[in-house]
């Protein structure tokens, strides 16, 4: 019987199970927060609330956090009272409510990382609490300290108590040896086992409930003492408690019998919404999914090269397999689909976290901040949301603490005193768009340059446009803040959040009006798994460009093409210059690199609506791809967004298009292996044709190393 | 690409490996690149496969050929002789990939030849002697001798750094060591 023993191993997985849900629920909480907060909850919403911190609780005690427990169950009790109306609904309850919420999360954090809780904490709440409780004897968790409280105001009275579990029992962790111990910490106890559904050994299933039990019970304890025993296990089976021949004084009943049906009450509403989500949804380890989108891959993978070789066989046959061919790529392609959206998650899991953060930051800076929130709705693939929720927090962090000014000066500005964050995602084609917006100060341009410029990220002398200025803020070291806070202003940050949001393949606008506010907008692909492409040529090698970024693709006429200062190549397309870049050269390709009016050009566009022309030797065809990453064996490299397999095993880059842009165009200098130059040069010469600053690769140096053999 | 596999023999043998490790002995594959030899603990080696073609990763260091397709996951691969600064290899058929795993990540490994199985006792294995100016090249671990010549273990957590910029002073140390 694993379940009356568990092993050291079992706990712990029941423990990380437990966390598991608790991050699940505080998240629900999280979300309800604000409809409570504007006072305009229904009793709907209130039950949910109580369902979270009751099903923590029913955990917590489970695994002993002592703290933990006795802080949910001062908070159950109010949020009791208050769904019964038994306190008023207003401001002050609502708002203790809130904090009692982060008290809850950080008391959960503690035990996850089996922190001690600091002394004191949370106090101010918990007093509240007690306060609007009227009767703090009334929180008193313990069975025991009930008992003593009350022992002398009762007599001893004889209870028989049924007890039949149902067969799940031991699968939730419960165990009835526990409940008769405790019951016999009570009072005087008899019990009765009742066998009779034991079945024969053969058909014993070893985790299952078969015993059934009878107590009778002579305690002073009242008898919702005796319910709370078995509070965490009521839903899971039959339980009678009735009273025989009052031995004492009568008159404490009616109380009790509403005590009892209150603890019954709330049980029967905390287990009505699980079951109910139990038959819609199963919890699914991920590293399963993964296994299954990776298999579906691979499958599409095999299907293409089936394809392909069918497609360059010839013989009689080739029309029936074609037909069963197409069929099969027509399935392997819902077959994908379908997997995919396993993984689709609401971004809501992580916009949920934010209303907090908010709360929690402007308090501390003294600033009044609304957080507005929409279309949280939006799906993404799970492993997109995992890495959102760190650049969005630090986001809405600086935008706090340094877009948004204090009241006053907001005042002064003829600004409404309270500011107004607006976080909000929407999906456009295969992206998902997420903007953060704030009505604050906005960006001081000057302000950046001249803190660039101290900083040594640029040259006092560079000539740089708006936009090149803002980007500044995302260079690594930059901060403009006067004074380091706790909150923000170390220059550790927006540097990162761009690599963050690059790793998933997104990127970042900024759009700021000085006086009037910023908005960054994060373009981030719905799913890093699959990309439909299109397959160029140049040289030997085959690239993948996305599909979504491609404009058209032409053959311009030689007249058509100039050749303008250092050497850059724009080509003249229906009025636009567009700006020509060779692929052979960028990406250090080797053989002779075409010229534009005898290859082909992919005129491209990026996010930040700049177009450019790509050289190529020859569009193969479109494809959809399996995305795989480079960050799993190797690390970012600049212009590549990731690699697939193609067809004949091979495999191909795909190209990050933006990054492509950025890239210096004499990058064959510096890295080709022909060249013996020295290259000790070449990152600064890169600096000043860049069209950014910033697009200084990160390894500029490491170029360098090849050199060295080179020249030996 | 025909892929030459080696059974892996550490996995092959689970009692030989806990007599290597109770006697202080550990395991090596090692393997040729030009007459020098090289070694690589065995826990590291996933598999051996022969050459195949690569696709070039642009904008590297020159000893990353590029990356290759190890039943759908992507490796990079390292010229090991360029590496250690000896010039590029021309890879042929004859040459070997090792593919190993340090750091949760896999890498393919270009060597000459592959050669044996060494169990070598860690007592024996001698410490690289410093360069002259005080740096040595820290992705080697040790030299051991075995029979008339000597075999060099590389570390190879040092060897696949991440960021894998190797600053240049340190290769040409490499250089004047070798």
């Amino acid at each position: 019987m694993s379940a009356i023993a568990p092993t050291l191993a079992d706990t712990e997985r029941f423990q990380a199970t437990f966390f598991e849900e608790c991050t699940e629920l505080l998240q629900d909480l999280e979300e309800r927060l604000p409809s409570l907060q504007a006072g305009n909850i229904d009793s709907e919403g209130l039950n949910a609330v109580f369902r979270v911190v009751h099903s923590i609780k029913a955990g917590a005690a489970a695994f002993n956090f002592t703290e933990l427990v006795k802080f949910a169950h001062v908070f159950e009790a109010l949020l009791d009272k208050l769904r019964s109306d038994r306190i008023q609904r207003s401001a002050q309850v609502f708002s203790v409510i809130v904090r009692g919420a982060d008290l809850l999360a950080e008391l959960v954090e503690a035990a996850r990382s089996s922190r001690a809780v600091p002394p004191g904490l949370g106090a101010g709440v918990i007093s509240e609490l007690n306060e609007l409780l009227g009767a703090p004897e009334d929180a008193a968790p313990a069975p025991a300290a009930a008992k003593a409280v009350q022992e002398e105001l009762r007599h001893a009275r004889a209870y028989r108590i049924v007890f039949e579990p149902h067969r799940e029992l031991f699968r939730h962790a419960n165990e009835p040896l526990l409940l008769i111990r405790e019951l016999k910490h009570l009072g005087e106890l008899e019990t009765e086992c009742d066998t009779s559904k034991l079945p024969d050994l053969a058909h014993l299933d070893a985790e299952a409930a078969y015993l059934s039990f009878v107590f009778h019970l002579t305690t002073k304890a009242p008898e919702s003492a005796i319910a709370e025993v078995f509070e965490f296990v009521d839903q899971e089976c039959v339980l009678k408690i009735e009273e025989l021949g009052a031995e004492g004084d009568p008159s404490g009943s009616p109380a009790t019998a509403e005590a009892a049906r209150d603890a019954a009450q709330s049980d029967t509403a905390a287990a009505a919404v699980p079951s109910a989500k139990g038959s819609t949804s199963i919890r699914v380890d991920l590293a399963r999914v993964d296994r299954l989108v990776n298999m579906v891959g691979e499958l599409v993978i095999t299907q293409a090269m089936l394809a392909q070789q069918l497609s360059e066989s010839g013989g009689g046959q080739r029309h029936q397999w074609t037909k069963g061919s197409e069929e099969l790529a027509a399935q392997t392609r819902q077959l994908q689909e379908c997997v995919m959206a396993i993984r689709m998650q609401p971004v809501r899991s992580v916009f949920a976290r934010m209303p907090r953060l908010v709360r929690d930051i402007a308090g501390r800076l003294g600033k009044k901040i609304r957080l507005v929130t929409s279309g949280d709705q939006t799906e993404v693939d799970k492993t997109v949301i995992e890495e959102l929720a760190d650049p969005i927090t630090h986001m809405i962090r600086n935008a706090i603490d340094h877009g948004i000014e204090d009241a006053d000066t907001r005042l002064a500005a003829g600004k409404h005193a309270e500011a107004t964050i607006e976080l909000a995602a929407s999906q456009r084609a295969s992206n998902i768009l997420i903007t953060i917006a704030d009505d604050g100060a906005g960006i001081d341009r000057a302000k950046v340059l001249k803190s660039a410029i101290a900083k040594g990220i640029v040259r006092e002398d560079q000539k740089l446009g708006d936009d090149e200025i803002y980007a500044l803020i995302f260079a690594p070291g930059f901060s403009t803040a006067e004074k380091v806070t706790e909150i923000s202003g170390r220059g550790v940050g927006m540097d990162v959040v761009r690599r963050n949001i690059s790793n998933i393949g997104g990127r970042i606008n900024i759009h700021t009006t000085p006086g009037k506010g910023t908005r960054f907008t994060l373009v981030i692909p719905l799913t890093l798994a699959v990309l439909d492409g299109m397959l160029v040529a140049a040289g030997e090698e085959k690239y993948i460009l996305p599909l979504s970024s491609i404009v058209e693709s032409i053959r311009p006429s030689r007249a058509q093409v100039r050749t303008i200062s250092g050497g850059m190549q724009v080509a003249a397309i229906r009025g636009e210059y567009i700006r020509l870049i060779s692929l052979h050269r960028i990406l250090n390709i080797p053989g002779k690199v075409p010229d534009p009016w005898k290859a082909l050009v992919v005129v491209i566009e990026t996010e930040n609506g700049s177009k450019a022309g790509l050289v190529v030797d020859e569009l193969i065809g479109q494809q959809q791809v399996v995305v795989k990453s480079l960050l799993e064996n190797f690390d970012a490299v600049r212009g590549i967004s990731g690699a697939t397999i193609l067809g004949d095993g091979r495999v191909a880059l795909i190209l990050d298009l933006e990054g492509i842009c950025a890239l210096p165009e004499h990058w064959r200098a510096d890295g080709g292996a022909d060249e013996l130059e020295p290259v000790a040069n070449a990152p600064d010469g890169g600096i000043e044709s860049a069209s950014m600053p910033m697009s200084v690769p990160k390894r500029a140096h490491a170029p360098g190393a090849p050199e060295i053999h080179a020249s030996a | 690409m025909t892929a030459t596999q080696a059974p892996l023999p550490a996995e092959a043998s689970p009692a030989r490996q806990e007599k290597a490790q109770n006697g202080g002995m550990k395991q090596f594959i090692s393997f040729k690149i030009g007459e020098e030899g090289y070694a690589i603990d065995i826990m590291a080696v996933r598999e051996i496969k022969g050459w195949t073609e690569t696709t070039p990763l642009p904008n590297q260091p020159e000893y990353i050929l590029g990356v290759m397709n190890l039943r759908g996951i992507i490796v990079p691969v390292y010229d090991l002789r360029c590496r250690f600064g000896m010039g590029l290899t021309e890879a042929s058929r004859s040459h070997a990939i090792i593919i190993v795993s340090a750091q949760d990540r896999m890498a393919g490994l270009l060597v000459d030849a592959v050669s044996d199985i060494l169990t070598i006792d860690s007592g024996k294995i001698c410490p690289v002697p410093e360069a002259e100016c005080g740096a040595s090249a820290d992705y080697l671990s040790g030299i051991v001798p075995v029979g008339e010549t000597m075999v060099v273990i590389l570390a190879l957590d040092k060897l696949l750094v991440r960021g894998h910029g190797t600053p240049s002073s340190q290769m040409s140390e490499v250089q004047q060591a070798a």
